[in-house]
């Protein structure tokens, strides 16, 4: 591994000496104990964990829904700990997207206007831009067909995809993916790793939260929890191919 | 996010929810519906009682012995007997502003013809009087002058009067027959044209009229007026009309300056202002009543909010985490509370309008819409959506997004 090779580029997300602590009841619960990394733009991260490692905390804060007890978090270069809750609810506007475990669509609403919510929080888009930004978003997830769909017309895995672009809509500097194939079946899963793939190799920054070790595969580096610390930060030289991987599973069968 | 889009997400949460957005406002459109059939009645009764007593003149002046009754505290009688020949002359020979006067002088009693006998009351007036009410006859004429002077034994009489009496549509038969009045015989010399009953219920038609004289001299024996009716030349110069005749009056019972009046002078117009302020005051009992139900339907809103912001927690979640301050998702909420009870608030309108414009009519009272209520009743319906959306808007708004998108 080349130290200062990645130094040059670019760093999206700064944790230095992030703790969090919980007060519950006289307890003291403390989610992170201490975390610091640096992940550069283009990285595909996965951060793995067993339950109660902090994987959820860390999330939070990441995706600047929470703010550390201690230390700061630098979200391209903004620190974000003395925010206020309007301040980082503009910040996650601007630089983050979400895609969470269960696609969390607005019922009864069209892919392309749930791709556009983002951009509804977003006075400098007009109503013309925002449309054309979410078609093109949904262009790049594979459902350019599917723009007047609503969300209870689609399966699981289009779904998904409809949450990827609405991530992907407001060009955020990060993707922050929260288990966001735990609720597709082994073949889907693959398909959806095969786009965020594509999207890693188009340039974005992709963190992936999952308990699934097998993903860790196929995402450029690993950060594994416990006990709110980091117990390994590993770069993956050998990234596997979800496309092959997906070629290789059993057709599926009709009957 | 721009108030346009907030407008457009709210308005679809609603369509959205089409049965339990209407269900939500079904409180706000009876209650709107009840406040404007109630203020629809309150308003048509008024006018129906203003026009029945405008045909009655609202240029009509009353003048009756005995000062103003204030604080319930009852007149010397002697007071009561203050209005004699003596105001009525000077009455007519210095009257600038009164075109018409007739002293009065009522009794009742029981009238015979035949075998037939009825009860009634008998005005003592002067010819006058028929211009002053500004009511016709339908048979025969009106006494004279002449019989003023004789104090004749002559009346003209109301259809009912005729009816008992003679029976149904003998008003031809009835002109020249004498009845007797306590004894009193007085021949018929005309019929009045059938008025109904008037708004207190009182039958217009079961009167006889007679000269003044005769019914001081021969039936009531006594030598003061009970009241004298003029009418003001014109409704404008009712007040300049009521100053002369206090000015008459006042100096021909040699009051000094200090004393109050030992006569009252009412006009039609402030009898208007009586009836319609109590017609006001039954309205406003009415629709208060209703403005309860407008209570109740903004609580049931404020339930539905709370179920509703409960059950979308996730989209709450959702919306904080792609970028929604608490502001903006207050707003959205407090924007669909808005909408359904405006929305109510139309719908309430027009149910009401039907009922008040086809229904009421039906059950025979009298209905009349007034505008403003129609706006009142929109600027309550928002004031419902805001006061009653606030608790579920901020309850929304307070949403901790982290847990609220994990919400199953």
């Amino acid at each position: 591994m080349n130290e200062q090779q990645q130094d040059k580029r670019k760093v999206v997300i700064e944790l230095d000496n992030v703790k969090r602590y919980f007060q519950v009841g006289s307890e003291t619960v403390k989610a992170l104990r201490g975390v610091s990394f640096k992940i550069y733009e283009g990285e595909f991260v996965t951060i793995q964990g067993t339950s109660g490692s902090g994987k959820s905390t860390l999330l939070n804060q990441l995706g600047c829904l929470d703010t550390p007890t201690s230390g700061e978090y630098y979200l391209d270069g903004t620190p974000v700990r003395k925010m206020s809750k309007n301040q980082r609810a503009k910040l996650r506007n601007r630089k983050i997207g979400f895609v969470f475990q269960n696609y969390n669509l607005l019922a009864k609403t069209t892919a392309v206007e749930n791709v556009e919510l983002p951009l509804m929080y977003n006075n400098k888009y007009s109503a013309k831009q925002r449309r054309e930004a979410a078609i093109k978003a949904l262009q790049e997830v594979g459902l350019g067909d599917r723009l007047d769909h609503k969300s209870n017309q689609m399966s699981g895995g289009q779904m998904q995809r409809v949450a990827i672009a609405r991530a992907l809509v407001n060009n955020p500097a990060v993707l922050l993916a929260d288990e966001a194939t735990g609720n597709l079946d082994t073949r889907t899963s693959f398909e959806m790793l095969v786009l965020f793939q594509k999207l890693h190799q188009e340039g974005h920054t992709i963190i992936f939260v999952t308990h699934n070790p097998e993903i860790a595969s196929f995402a450029s580096r690993n950060i594994n929890l416990r006990d709110g610390k980091i117990r390994e930060d590993t770069i993956n030289p050998n990234i596997k191919s979800a496309a092959e991987a997906l070629a290789a599973l059993p057709k599926p069968q009709d009957d | 996010m721009n108030i346009l889009n907030l407008f457009k997400v709210s308005i679809n949460a609603v369509a959205n929810n089409k049965m339990r957005s209407f269900l939500s406002m079904l409180g706000i459109i009876i209650g709107v519906a009840a406040v404007i059939i109630m203020m629809s009645i309150g308003q048509g009764s008024k006018e129906s009682i203003r026009k029945e007593l405008s045909t009655m003149g609202t240029n009509l002046l009353t003048i009756r012995p005995g000062a103003d009754m204030r604080g319930g505290v009852r007149q010397d009688p002697s007071a009561m007997q203050t209005l004699k020949m003596a105001d009525y002359q000077r009455i007519i020979d210095e009257k600038k502003f009164v075109s018409y006067v007739s002293p009065e002088v009522t009794s009742s009693g029981q009238v015979i013809f035949g075998n037939n006998n009825t009860n009634c009351t008998m005005y003592g007036e002067s010819t006058e009087y028929l211009d002053i009410k500004q009511w016709e006859l339908e048979e025969g004429a009106n006494f004279t002058e002449e019989d003023i002077r004789k104090a004749a034994k002559v009346c003209v009489v109301g259809t009912t009067i005729v009816k008992e009496l003679f029976g149904e549509g003998k008003e031809n038969e009835a002109i020249g027959k004498n009845i007797r009045f306590k004894s009193i015989p007085l021949r018929i010399v005309g019929v009045l044209e059938s008025k109904g009953y008037n708004s207190w219920g009182m039958d217009q038609d079961n009167v006889i009229i007679a000269p003044y004289t005769c019914v001081m001299k021969r039936i009531a024996a006594q030598t003061y007026f009970s009241s004298i009716v003029c009418s003001a030349l014109t409704e404008e110069l009712t007040d300049a009309a009521i100053e002369e005749l206090t000015q008459i009056l006042r100096s021909n019972h040699k009051l000094k300056a200090e004393a109050v009046d030992d006569f009252t002078i009412r006009s039609q117009a402030e009898m208007m202002e009586t009836m319609s302020s109590t017609m006001d005051t039954v309205t406003i009992i009415l629709v208060v009543a209703a403005a309860f139900s407008l209570l109740v339907a903004g609580i049931g809103i404020m339930n539905i909010m709370l179920v509703s912001v409960t059950e979308r927690t996730k989209e709450i979640g959702l919306r904080m985490a792609v970028g929604a301050t608490g502001l903006v998702i207050s707003l959205q909420f407090l924007i669909e509370s808005v909408l359904i009870s405006l929305t109510g608030g139309l719908l309430g309108v027009m149910l009401g309008g039907l009922v008040s414009n086809f229904v009421v009519p039906l059950m025979g009272m009298p209905s009349s819409i007034p505008a403003w209520s129609i706006y009142v009743s929109f600027a309550v319906c928002t004031f419902i959506g805001i006061i009653f959306g606030y608790i579920p808007a901020r309850k929304a708004a307070n949403m901790d997004p982290i847990e609220a998108i994990r919400h199953e």
